[in-house]
């Protein structure tokens, strides 16, 4: 066995992590695990596929930059991406869990996040098919970095980015205004509502940013595997044991339980084979749920 | 008392969690400016639901809430903040994962820029042991640093009126002295106060009047001095049912 793991393993949970921290912070806002939100990933992807291709037709052949197999038409796309799949995620507020929420205890809004999900997936499916779709079909060649190690231009290119992403979101929950009343409102809304705070607006811009970050994730994803309907599906599990591992409601938490979860699965493929890997996240879940229910950083309530 | 002294004023309010289930059951109580007024009561009185309910943090089915002769009743809480109202919870009235200081500077958000920080400050200097606690998270406070906390929090966007659910509840003799005393000085800085409090006999020394609140109506209203010596009151605060006029 070589370090080679540390390399996947940070990449892929470095994109668990981002995908986390919406599951996270509408589980901390509203009160309710939102199975939908593997489709924000997803739809992200996509968004970003439809962008890069307006944004190559109007700028002309897409050059790549450097090493990496992408030009400035996903580059420029990934905000395209993140700002669409965070206002789907305001819209199935607005048209769903709002409605429920005025209304319905916390398991509705589980069950109603599970028939949005398959809504969503389902659409996806019927635009885009099943078939697996590429922003780019140029291969990407690993380069190697020492001590053994090698990763690609793109892997070392999203893992960076995403990593970037990750500490401008701990800056913007510790230091802003912002952050400060998403945790207000996570941990108590009506004296949230008593410092002043327009609580419905925090609570717009937890699906605003959380959707934000799922969607920079679908297009990360997408560029460093493959574009697919069940792209983010597929990934719920996964953020699930992450957000659960740091401390549900925690967004530094669903950071760092994202990279151990993706270190974990990584490490499992040289020692218990690739078969086995979709399971590290569950078994991580199952004896985080067992051993300390609140997580990492978690409170108990 | 003039109509254009009152700073608040409710008029036969009824409200409660449920609609059909009213806890305030017609309650009228008046506020003036600069006056600290008691609401007093046996427990399940509804003394709490109804400054929750003028903080709109409970829906009203019927009756008046008037602020400065302004009605109030159904706008959302955040706007009433906005309106000079500020209302310090019995429980749970700090945000325990922010720092003291986090607490103070996300309430003084409504504040303009300018001014945050100088109140913060004037905060810090009213509260001295929250100035050498600032940095401390306020979930590692004792039970009487919280309370200086929340009312702290409450003040800091310089409210004209000021609601607190028991402020002394769970604080030991000497605290709630000390937190009566402050709430004294506040009102000496021109803030209007409405207070429920089961510590009667520590409120009604810094209170100007009082209601006695039984089944969620008003049993009884006066001047806090000398309330206890009127027997009505003290079989009512007891726990006693109004007596036939």
């Amino acid at each position: 066995m070589n370090g080679q793991f540390v390399i996947d393993g940070l990449l892929n949970g470095a994109m668990i992590g981002l995908g986390a921290i919406g599951l996270t912070l509408a589980y901390s806002v509203l009160r309710f695990a939102n199975f939908a939100h593997g489709e924000f990933i997803s739809w992200g992807g996509y968004i970003a596929l439809l962008a890069a291709g307006g944004i190559g037709a109007v700028l002309g052949q897409p050059k790549d930059i450097g090493n990496l197999t992408f030009g400035w038409p996903l580059i420029l796309a990934l905000p395209v991406a993140a700002l669409g799949a965070g206002v789907l995620a305001l819209a199935l507020d607005a048209v769903l869990f709002r409605r429920l929420r005025q209304k319905g205890s916390s398991i509705t809004l589980v069950i109603a996040s599970f028939g949005a999900s398959l809504a969503l997936r389902s659409l996806l499916e019927f635009l885009f098919s099943d078939d697996p779709r590429y922003y780019s079909t140029d291969i990407a060649i690993a380069m190697p970095l020492g001590l053994g190690l090698r990763a690609s231009a793109d892997q070392l290119g999203v893992l960076g980015f995403a990593l970037v992403l990750m500490v401008l979101m701990h800056l913007v929950m510790t230091r802003s205004r912002l952050g400060w009343s998403l945790r207000a409102v996570s941990e108590n809304a009506d004296l949230a509502r008593l410092a002043g705070i327009d609580v419905a607006g925090v609570i717009r811009a937890a699906w605003l940013i959380g959707g934000g970050l799922a969607g920079v994730t679908g297009v990360l994803l997408g560029q460093t595997v493959q574009l697919r309907p069940t792209m983010g599906f597929d990934l719920l599990l996964p953020l699930f044991s992450a957000a659960i591992l740091g401390g549900i409601g925690s967004v530094p938490g669903a950071m760092l339980g994202g990279l151990i979860i993706g270190l974990a699965e990584a490490l499992s493929v040289p020692l218990i084979g690739a078969e086995y890997r979709a399971a590290v996240a569950f078994l991580v879940l199952l004896a985080m749920l067992l051993v300390r229910p609140t997580g990492l950083f978690g409170v108990r309530t | 008392m003039g109509v254009t002294a009152l700073a608040l004023e409710t008029r036969d309010l009824v409200a409660g969690y449920e609609p059909d289930l009213p806890i305030v059951r017609g309650a009228s109580i008046r506020v003036a400016r600069g006056e600290i007024v008691l609401l007093l009561g046996p427990n399940g009185a509804g003394k709490s639901t109804l400054v929750k309910a003028i903080a709109g943090l409970v829906p009203v089915s019927a009756g008046e809430i008037l602020a400065d002769g302004a009605s109030i009743a159904g706008v959302p809480t955040h706007r009433l903040i906005r309106r000079g109202l500020a209302f310090v919870p019995q429980t749970d009235n700090v945000f325990t994962g922010l720092s003291v200081r986090e607490n103070l500077v996300l309430a003084a958000g409504l504040l303009p820029v300018a001014q945050r920080g100088q109140r913060v400050k004037e905060m810090l200097t009213l509260f001295p042991d929250l100035a050498r606690l600032a940095a401390q998270a306020a979930g590692r406070l004792s039970g009487g640093q919280r309370q200086m906390l929340a009312i702290a929090r409450a003040l800091v966007v310089g409210p004209r009126l000021l609601m607190l659910d028991e402020p002394s509840a769970g604080l030991s003799p000497l605290l709630v002295g000390t937190v009566m005393a402050k709430l004294s000085e506040i009102r000496g800085q021109g803030v209007t106060i409405l207070m429920v409090e089961q510590n009667a006999r520590a409120a009604l020394p810094i209170a100007d009047r009082a209601y006695v609140l039984v089944e969620g109506r008003v049993a009884h209203e006066g001047p806090a001095a000398g309330l206890f010596d009127d027997p009505a009151v003290a079989a009512l605060y007891l726990g006693g049912r109004p007596r036939a006029a």
